[in-house]
């Protein structure tokens, strides 16, 4: 295991899960764009 | 670590050494399944080869053989075998095994061997060009259906051996929730025998009478029915391990904690209720089936996918704040504390990339009317060989790269971990090319299960058979993948030094939630799964036996037989 | 919900749960409104003797003009054939010819196993199983020659089951 000097203080509090966020998020727009692609492709068809 | 040490003795994670007997047994397993890649590769890279159009099968080989080989082999042999060691080393080492479960469980393993050799013979003698799909009204060998029914049987004498291992550790340890890894493989176990139970009946009762000419027609939409009541869950069953390396293992690989007990144990409850009652959204463009029920089971499809929003959100977590532990700072610099050079974690992180656009992929493919744009084009092909091919098959080989070597008392070499870096780049590599022109080639219209064929000719075909020429370029990347792989399996088993490799199990954070004691409610998850499929299922199998129009008579000249 | 979740979690999952529950509206207004169902008609027929059904006789198969922009082609399939029915001068046709905005009803039915049915590039994308007739209709209004292939396995011969739709100015 990977030594793990550094202890938070803010142990205790809620973790900072905001790259977390962005990155869903991001996949969620991936989703919401490849299947609005895929909609129109069939509409146009 | 740093932080205080207050743990609470109902979270200390079971870790019980795996005895030689046993991992005699997993490696059984793993073996059959390392060997079922190498052939189920090679007939994988026949196939792209074919469809290029610049080479054509010796020795009178056909080309729907070589399909059936490569789809029982991957599909059924390669997964199921390496899923059931994968399930008994980690309830070996999470709740332990007696000799006589020991015992049972090498039965089921001799099940599922002669299984496979049984069908394996009648599809080399042509005797069953029916692809694992079985297809009726076409008629295969009745040992085909004989050996897989074995397959199958075999693998529930393991699962059940897996339930009782479980029940005999929970009466050991009165009011203790069970480890997760072993609530994670009761789950899969659970799902792949209620679902298999669907395909089963189909061979039971539908296909062998009919092969043997007891039954004179068969009730082709009800097999059709019954094989994807099993055929949807059948592909949740091979990645539902991979998700438990996700959750219990990389956390540890990269030197952090679960994210959620809880979340990770409902993601797997919530896969339980909703990966059977969907198989319609296999048959979308059936004509026998109403559409409103259609419709139905593509809302609880949709339902499936949640457990997999979970997982991602859990994941990235789980890398957030291994990352921050370690000093990084900034919106992404947690990305860059993952440990990219080892592999154990590299190859599974790629298979969690290629589940992304898999995962986007199959929801398109669910969504109902939309079906039409690519059932049954290479597309699907394409999805399936990112899902299953990548996303599972990357977290298997990420798996082994620990497993093998701690079962057979080895080392994983600073030397094959380079090599298994090597591997996953060509997987990733060769796989980019070929599933990407394979989705490009599906919305053009290309068919899958096809040989090499120009059709009429005429700009749209001549556009697939570029795309073909693409598939085969990765096709043949990814056998040198295969081969790669395959050395460094029997480097890991016979060469690596001796030594000892951990078997990684993540912990829980010292200060999380306890995880509600209803998860151990096996009976309501049960319970639950059986009034969902019933829901799902019981109206529309009665219309379709009701509204049956004549059973079929068997073929068997289309395959030649 | 007795768990915790965090959050972030929490939007997300509400974000995700959304986007599914917004797919499966759009999909459900067309297919329960537009009618763009995919093919489901439930219509049965003998499978030991598909031209017991009126479409399906000899004389019936291939392409019918119905109205000025209306057509219906109908076709039995068999390993590995697709019959459309023979010309004036009783040659086989595998190419049919539809004038460009027509609206056009394709009915297929199979004599032996299970084959598809696949007007590629367009959405007439279907199964064809014994005992049943599978229809859907379809306006063809892009110009451009289409293969129909058969895309579900049905045998040795099963790549070489074709026809192809030209659609025409």
């Amino acid at each position: 295991m990977q030594n793990l000097q550094k202890n938070n203080a803010s142990e205790k509090e809620k973790p900072d899960l905001k790259g977390t966020f962005v990155s869903v998020m991001i996949l969620g727009i991936l989703i919401v764009v490849s299947w609005i692609g895929a909609f129109a492709l069939f509409l146009s068809r | 670590m740093a932080l205080a040490k207050k743990l609470d003795p109902t979270k200390v994670t079971q870790s019980l050494p795996i005895s030689k007997p046993e991992s005699r047994l997993y490696m059984s397993f793993i073996s059959v399944a390392f060997i079922s890649l190498l052939i189920g590769g090679l007939m994988g890279l026949l196939q792209t080869l074919v469809r290029s159009g610049k080479f054509t099968l010796p020795f009178g080989i056909d080309y729907y053989q070589v399909l059936t080989v490569h789809g029982v082999i991957l599909g059924l042999v390669l997964t199921t075998f390496f899923i059931v060691g994968f399930h008994l080393a980690a309830m070996g080492k999470t709740v332990g095994i007696s000799e006589q479960q020991l015992r049972v469980a090498w039965i089921g393993f001799w099940m599922m061997f002669f299984g496979t050799a049984m069908a394996a013979t009648t599809i080399l003698l042509g005797e069953a060009s029916v692809l694992y799909t079985f297809y009726a009204p076409l008629r295969a060998h009745p040992v085909f259906y004989i050996g897989l029914a074995l397959v199958i049987v075999g693998s529930w004498i393991v699962g059940f051996v897996n339930w009782h291992q479980l029940a005999v550790w929970k009466k050991a340890h009165p009011g203790k929730k069970s480890p997760l890894l072993a609530f994670m493989v009761t789950i899969n176990t659970l799902m792949w025998f209620i679902a298999s139970l669907g395909v089963a009946v189909a061979v039971l009762v539908q296909f062998i009478p009919w092969s043997l000419g007891y039954a004179e027609t068969i009730n082709v939409l009800l097999s059709r029915t019954l094989f994807w009541y099993f055929g949807h869950p059948l592909v949740y069953f091979w990645l539902l391990p991979a998700y438990m390396a996700w959750y219990v293992m990389i956390p540890k690989i990269i030197g952090g904690k679960i994210f959620s007990d809880s979340l990770a144990r409902m993601s797997f409850v919530l896969f339980l209720f909703f990966s059977i009652p969907v198989g319609f959204h296999h048959q979308l463009t059936e004509p026998g089936i109403d559409p409103t029920w259609k419709f139905i089971q593509v809302t609880l499809t949709m339902m499936v996918v949640i457990p997999s929003l979970m997982t991602a959100f859990s994941l990235f977590a789980t890398f957030e704040i291994t990352g921050r532990r370690k000093g990084a700072k900034g919106l992404f610099g947690w990305f860059k504390k993952l440990p990219w050079k080892d592999v154990r974690f590299l190859a599974p992180f790629i298979g969690m990339l290629a589940f992304i656009p898999g995962g986007i992929g199959g929801i398109i493919n669910a969504s109902h009317q939309m079906n039409s744009l690519i059932h049954n084009t290479i597309w699907v092909t394409g999805h399936f060989h990112l899902t299953v091919a990548t996303t599972v098959m990357l977290t298997f080989f990420g798996i082994s790269y620990w497993l093998i070597p701690h079962l057979r008392g080895r080392k994983l070499t600073p030397q094959i971990n380079r090599l298994g870096i090597i591997q996953a780049i060509i997987w990733t590599v060769g796989m980019t090319i070929m599933s990407g022109a394979m989705h490009i080639a599906g919305l053009l219209g290309a068919p899958r299960r096809s040989s090499y064929s120009e059709y009429a000719g005429g700009d749209q075909v001549t556009e697939w058979i570029g795309y073909q020429m693409a598939q085969a370029i990765g096709g043949t990347i990814l056998f040198i993948g295969i081969i790669l792989m395959v050395y460094i399996f029997i480097k890991l088993t016979f060469f690596a030094p001796k030594g000892e490799e951990e078997f990684p199990i993540a912990e829980e954070e010292e200060d999380a939630e306890p995880t509600p004691a209803w998860f151990e409610n096996w009976k309501m998850w049960i319970g639950i799964t059986i009034v969902l499929i019933l829901a799902a299922y019981t109206i529309p199998v009665i219309d379709i036996i009701q509204h049956s129009p004549l059973g079929s008579k068997p073929f068997d000249f289309p395959i030649g037989r | 919900m007795i768990m915790h979740l965090h959050k972030y979690e929490k939007i997300w999952l509400i974000f995700g749960i959304g986007s599914l529950i917004v797919f499966l509206v759009v999909l459900g207004y067309g297919a329960f409104w537009q009618g763009t169902h995919p093919q489901s008609h439930g219509v049965t027929i003998d499978p030991n003797n598909i031209e017991s059904n009126e479409a399906f006789k000899p004389e019936n198969l291939g392409l019918t003009k119905v109205s000025d922009d209306k057509y219906i082609v109908n076709i039995a399939a068999s390993a590995f054939f697709y019959d459309f029915g023979k010309d004036e001068e009783g040659k086989t046709v595998n190419h049919i010819r539809i004038p460009k905005g027509s609206t056009v009803l394709f009915q297929v039915a199979t004599k032996d196993v299970v084959h598809g049915f696949h007007v590629a590039g367009t959405n007439v994308n279907m199964m064809v199983e014994p005992g049943y007739v599978s229809s859907l209709e379809t306006v063809m209004d892009k110009p451009g020659t289409y293969t129909v292939v058969c895309n579900e396995y049905c045998g040795l011969g099963h790549h070489l089951m074709y026809a192809t739709v030209e659609v025409y100015e």
